[in-house]
């Protein structure tokens, strides 16, 4: 569409200018102002320059939980990208199947993020966890609690069952927007399920499933209260995720300086990726 | 092909449902009962932990406070977004393209990032413990959620509405709320849908700006099970508890996802 010069237009950005920068400046503001002192309580600063950040580019414990992050949020897309577009292309078009399915996949979407860690926590229990009791009676031994295998299991298979309707809804809804006449133009070329997939499917679902991989490396790049009900980070420090090993250096040994250089750092990482994927895709939209 | 192709969906819902299932088995047994014996449903029925829930103060109120930030978090996101994204989809201004990516980049922070500052700064503005804090905080990421949604919906209408209403006499305050929101209502409904989702399930900010009035129920949960032991049942029947809100949402913006998403960018 093309689009007038109004400069006018900035009033009506206006509140939604407001309200973004006053929750976002300051407190980014003060985590800035934290990166480049020390604490030693009761308000007293030193300034520190840069030594957390060039501490926290060259911590082990930093590397550790970077990587653990970023092999989940890749685990993650991998699974939920192909299962999601998948039970997209299986759902009813039509009928009373429709409501049904879209209603009860919601439901994961809809539930309080520390209650979806609690109920895994009480389904994958091995003693009293229908999840836990069925493995092991089935002959394995699964005891998220103990073994870090079976906790990235649990987490994953938790996130899998709380975000892949995310996926799904989206893969619909761009699926429903396709003409019957392009189904029909392809039955009449005599192309393959594949070939339908590939050239009218595909390409038709790009700016949603733009939007779910966007959302889906967000958050689970974010992932926090479903791993801290669930797990802890624990055993050891096997699912111990960026933003559980934030909070920890935070508020449990209230090291602020390091803290707020790591967020920054983090930040910065999440707003990089984001911003070439954007780029990228922004760069084909114009051309088309 | 076409006789199994059921079979997709019928297994992922299955899959779905098992955990919350088990969540509701648990939540008409006694705590008891959970911790000794291992059954697919309950062999001892009983409701008191529902009861506990519907009788204690502290314990429903959680359900109201919860209700109410996400109400007020909604409104202001969408009606805020609303002009916004009108913008965005009509206007080229100075900076319009920067704006965008700055407000889209408030919903990449990570909210453990901002937990601190957002008491700091909370408590300095004399916030801390409302139902208003929890909904402004919401905005930091919903309403950049929001328009965005809003943005595609809008794009997706011609221009040629807003330009023959001005043909026909009509102001812009008039055109705005008579022809185009009406217009894009599916738009809306999703919207509202997302924004509803996002701050409901979040816990992290609600719990940090809050202490005992504005305490929302995810954050009483936590508190119980660490004080009174592992009171499972009850812990099972409040998280059951949660689900009803957004089922409840759910069946008001079906026909809304199943078509509406289509006209727009979403």
């Amino acid at each position: 569409m093309n689009k007038t010069l109004n400069q006018k237009a900035w009033f009506f950005v206006i509140p939604v200018f407001v309200l973004v920068a006053f929750n976002a400046a300051v407190p980014l503001m003060t985590v800035v102002n934290y990166s480049f002192q020390e604490t030693f309580g009761s308000n007293v600063f030193a300034w520190e320059g840069t030594r957390w950040f060039k501490e926290i580019l060259h911590s082990e414990r930093f590397h550790a939980s970077l990587g653990r992050q970023v092999i989940f949020t890749f685990i993650i897309l991998l699974i939920q990208l192909p299962l999601g577009i998948g039970i997209a292309l299986t759902m009813p078009k039509k009928g009373w199947g429709v409501p049904v399915c879209l209603i009860l996949m919601s439901m994961p979407l809809l539930i309080p993020w520390n209650v979806v860690g609690a109920m895994w926590n009480i389904f994958a229990l091995p003693d009293i966890g229908f999840l836990g009791n069925s493995l092991n009676s089935i002959g394995f031994d699964y005891n998220f609690t103990q073994q870090s295998g079976d906790a990235w299991f649990t987490t994953i298979l938790m996130d899998v069952w709380h975000w892949t309707s995310l996926v799904v809804l989206l893969s619909y809804a761009g699926l429903n927007s396709i003409q019957p006449a392009y189904y029909q133009a392809a039955e009449i070329d005599g192309a393959s399920r594949w070939d339908i997939f590939r050239y009218i499917e595909l390409p038709k679902m790009k700016k949603v499933l733009t939007l779910a991989i966007l959302l889906r490396f967000m958050d689970s790049f974010m992932i926090y209260t479903e791993p801290f009900v669930l797990t802890g980070g624990g055993p050891g420090n096997a699912t111990n995720f960026l933003s559980l090993d934030l909070v920890k250096m935070a508020l449990g040994q209230f090291d602020l300086g390091p803290a707020a250089a790591m967020s920054l750092i983090y930040f910065l990482i999440v707003l990089l990726i984001c911003w070439i994927f954007y780029t990228i895709m922004m760069k084909d939209e114009g051309r088309a | 092909m076409s006789k199994i192709k059921w079979l997709v969906p019928t297994l992922y819902i299955i899959f779905l449902m098992l955990p919350i299932y088990w969540l509701l088995n648990m939540s008409f047994k006694t705590t008891t009962e959970i911790i000794n014996v291992y059954s697919l449903w309950p062999k001892d029925f009983t409701l008191e932990n529902y009861v506990t829930i519907f009788t204690d103060s502290t314990w429903y109120m959680g359900y109201v406070n919860s209700i109410t930030y996400t109400v007020f978090n909604t409104i202001i996101s969408v009606s805020a977004a609303l002009p916004a994204a009108y913008a965005f989809s009509r206007y080229k201004f100075l900076g319009d393209k920067h704006l965008f990516f700055w407000l889209l980049t408030n919903r990449m922070a990570p909210p453990a990032v901002f937990a601190l500052p957002f008491f700091q700064f909370y408590s300095s503005v004399n916030l801390f413990d409302t139902h208003i804090a929890i909904a402004l905080s919401h905005c930091l990421f919903n309403i950049p959620l929001a328009v965005w949604i809003l943005e595609g919906f809008m794009s997706a209408v011609p221009k040629e509405l807003d330009e023959t209403a001005y043909v026909d006499g009509y102001s812009f305050g008039r055109f705005f709320f008579k022809i185009f929101i009406p217009t894009i209502a599916a738009g809306i409904g999703i919207t509202m849908f997302f924004c509803f989702m996002f701050s409901w399930v979040e816990l992290l900010l609600a719990k940090t700006l809050t202490a005992t009035i504005a305490k929302p129920i995810a954050a009483i949960m936590t508190r119980t099970s660490s004080t009174s032991g592992y009171e499972l049942g009850l812990l099972a029947a409040a998280g059951s508890l949660t689900i009803i809100p957004g089922a409840v949402v759910i069946y008001f913006v079906r026909n809304y996802i199943a078509k509406g998403f289509a006209m727009g960018r979403v």
